[in-house]
Parts: C-alpha cells; sequence; structure tokens
C-alpha cells in the first residue's frame, strides 16, 4: 500500500470514529441540548417550585389576559397546557397561536412565573397580501405554525 | 495513483495561477452585478414578511453569510484532508486563502443573526443547539488561523490546521441539522427541505440572487488571496536564488 493510500485511510478511518463519537455523545446529551420542554413533558416530569427551567409552545388562542403590567397566558402543546404569569416587557412577535419560549419556575401554588418570554418564529416567511389570501381562501390552517405549533413531536 | 487522479491537474501553481487570471474578472464582475440587483431586490423590489414586517430584510444578509460560512469551512476540511493525504502545496495555500474568509462570513452571520433576533425574538442571544454550533464554527475558524501561524516551522503549523479542519468538519451536520435533532429557539430550515421552500417566491428570488452573489465574492476574494500568496513565494524564491 502506498503512503498516500495509507494517509487517505486514515483520514477517512479518522473522519468515521470522530463521527460515530459525536453521535453518540449527542445521543447520550439528547436531554441536556433541548432548549425547551413542552406542556407535556413538564406534566411528565413533575418539576420542583423554584427550579428553573425553560417551557415552550404555542400562546394558546383566548388565553390571554393582561392586568396592568402583569400579563397571563397559557402555553399549550395542543395536548398539555400550563398557566403562566408574566411581568414585563413582551417581544414584538408575542400574540395568541405565535410559538413562545418562556423562562422562569413554578411558584408554591403550581403558577408558572416567567422571567423572559422569548417570541419562536416558524420557517415560512411570505407577504402580508399572500398571508391575508391563504386566509381568506381557508388555507391557512395548513402553513401556520408548522414548525413550532409541535416542539413535543421533535423529542 | 487512482486516488489523486484529477487534483493534480489543477496542483501545478503555474496552471491554477492561469487558470485564476482566466476567472477572476467573470467572478468579480459577475458579484458587482449581482450584489447591485440583488440588494435593490432585497431592500427595495421584495415585500416585507406578514409577521416580522421589514426586519425581514436582515435575512438577505444574514443565510448567505451563513451558507458562506458553511461551504467555507465544507472546502476548508477539503483542502485539509488533501493537504494531508497527497501533501498538495496548493492545498495549503488554498487553505490559508479561505479560513480568514470563512471566519469573516461567520462573524457576519453571528452579528446579523444576533440583530435580527432582538427585534423577533425578544433576545440577542441564547444557548441553543443552531446558535452554539454556529458560535463553535467560529472558534474552528479562528483555531485554524491561530494554528496556522503559530509555529516557526510554516509546515509544522499548516499540518496541524489541517488536522483541525477535518476534525472540525463533523459540526457541520451537527450545525444543519440542530433545528431538526433539537428543539431550539432558531426556527427549522427554510430553503432545502423535503416538502420544498417555506419562503415566498416574491422573497426566495431576491434571497437566491443574494447567495449567488455571496458566492462569486468569496471565490473572487479566495482567488486572489491565493494568487497573491502564490506570487509572494515565486518572488521570494527568486530573491533568494539571486
Amino acid at each position: 500500500m502506498s503512503r498516500k493510500r495509507l494517509r487517505l485511510y486514515l483520514v477517512l478511518a479518522t473522519l468515521v470514529v470522530l463521527g460515530i463519537a459525536a453521535t453518540l455523545i449527542l445521543r447520550a446529551l439528547n436531554e441536556e441540548l433541548v432548549f425547551f420542554l413542552s406542556p407535556t413533558q413538564i406534566a411528565e416530569k413533575q418539576p420542583n417550585a423554584g427550579q428553573q427551567i425553560r417551557l415552550g409552545g404555542l400562546v394558546e388562542a383566548g388565553s390571554v389576559k393582561k392586568s396592568g403590567e402583569t400579563v397571563a397566558f397559557s402555553v399549550t402543546d395542543l395536548s398539555n397546557n400550563v398557566r403562566v404569569s408574566y411581568r414585563g416587557l413582551l417581544p414584538d412577535l408575542f400574540r395568541e397561536g405565535q410559538g413562545v419560549v418562556v423562562q422562569g419556575a413554578f411558584d408554591g401554588a403550581g403558577q408558572f412565573v416567567a422571567s423572559e418570554v422569548l417570541a419562536k418564529h416558524d420557517e415560512t416567511y411570505m407577504p402580508p397580501e399572500v398571508a391575508k389570501a391563504l386566509k381568506e381562501s381557508g388555507r391557512w390552517q395548513e402553513t401556520e405554525g408548522k414548525g413550532t405549533a409541535q416542539p413535543a413531536v421533535t423529542q | 495513483m487512482a486516488t489523486g487522479f484529477n487534483i493534480h491537474r489543477f496542483a501545478n501553481p503555474g496552471r491554477f495561477l492561469r487558470l485564476a487570471g482566466a476567472l477572476l474578472p467573470w467572478l468579480t464582475g459577475g458579484a458587482v452585478i449581482l450584489f447591485a440587483v440583488g440588494l435593490y431586490l432585497a431592500l427595495v423590489g421584495s415585500p416585507p414578511d406578514y409577521q416580522q414586517g421589514d426586519t425581514v430584510r436582515i435575512m438577505y444578509i444574514h443565510v448567505p453569510s451563513a451558507w458562506m460560512a458553511m461551504m467555507g469551512y465544507g472546502l476548508l476540511g477539503a483542502a485539509g484532508a488533501s493537504a494531508l493525504i497527497w501533501r498538495h502545496p496548493l492545498a495549503d495555500v488554498a487553505s490559508e486563502a479561505i479560513a480568514p474568509v470563512g471566519a469573516g462570513f461567520t462573524f457576519v452571520a453571528l452579528v446579523t443573526g444576533s440583530l435580527w433576533g432582538k427585534p423577533t425574538w425578544g433576545t440577542y442571544w441564547v444557548w441553543d443547539a443552531r446558535l452554539t454550533s454556529f458560535l463553535v464554527l467560529f472558534f474552528l475558524y479562528v483555531g485554524h488561523i491561530a494554528l496556522t501561524h503559530a509555529f516557526d516551522e510554516r509546515q509544522r503549523g499548516r499540518r496541524s490546521a489541517a488536522i483541525i479542519a477535518v476534525v472540525g468538519l463533523i459540526n457541520l451536520p451537527i450545525i444543519k441539522y440542530s433545528v431538526d435533532w433539537w428543539n431550539t429557539l432558531h426556527q427549522s430550515e427554510s430553503i432545502l427541505r423535503m416538502d420544498g421552500p417555506s419562503i415566498d417566491p416574491s422573497m426566495l428570488w431576491p434571497l437566491f440572487t443574494m447567495i449567488v452573489a455571496f458566492t462569486l465574492y468569496f471565490f473572487a476574494v479566495v482567488m486572489t488571496r491565493m494568487k497573491a500568496m502564490l506570487l509572494e513565494a515565486r518572488h521570494r524564491a527568486a530573491a533568494f536564488a539571486r
């Protein structure tokens, strides 16, 4: 075997071994690498009061209630939901039906108190007129929230 | 030698210089024209987004920069591998030419992404899988540049840098699929999807124009840098011989 051939195999073998190692590490870390937990996962895990977690899902339609600086809303993954209360500025994209990631902890009474609310936007980009036309023609449902509606299924 | 069949043809510096001389005016001219068209389309000719409004125009810089950062690292890894395997001097020159350009595009993608994140997500930065793996890409580029210049003996530095380039290739699929494998704040893929792009054509075409402009610019800059390095080496060798 020529030296060049040997080096080629060496580089390829290194890449294969590294690939396997990276896969194993990332699989082992899978739980830690998720950015947020869905309401269903939170229902399963039952985190302790005061434990900092990130919760992700959709702002449930009709659930947003503002009173002064405090806003309360439900985050849902369409099978479970969590009541959230938050004091502070909301991002521009925050609205009902929108994907959000909120950071905070449960208080003693089972209410999720958020310290930060981030809006998640999906991978769909279109001009306002197209969005309007889609809504009018009744085809809106298929495009809305494709990426953000089901954070739970990415697990 | 079956393994190095056609790479050797371009490994000759003289042949590369002739090829670069012929290609450079086209790459540069194409980049200038497409940048003019693309910027007009991106800033004026394309509609605002239904949710983000005019903020979406950051996409026309952010997405092409990120693509160039990824493509640049792919090329860096390939150049590193051929430098290690076939010891082509031109592969070392290519690596040295690509690394700072790729690092620059990575930096632009990180900064524009951050500026885009604030008005849309409500934060400049989060440690989700996509953002973190992309930051790692920047560190890989920086590490490559540092290693190249870390040794008095140039060849030793180039060899070490080639190894980090090849090893870092593992990060590319992680970046690409991070938004599918884990839930992230960053949205998932809009262009290279199984069911077609989820960007409206009125925004997709300006974006494609910008991506092609960025690509031509990338190769124009890399080729110019390689040309300068080869001419410098030739000049030094001539001065030495005198």
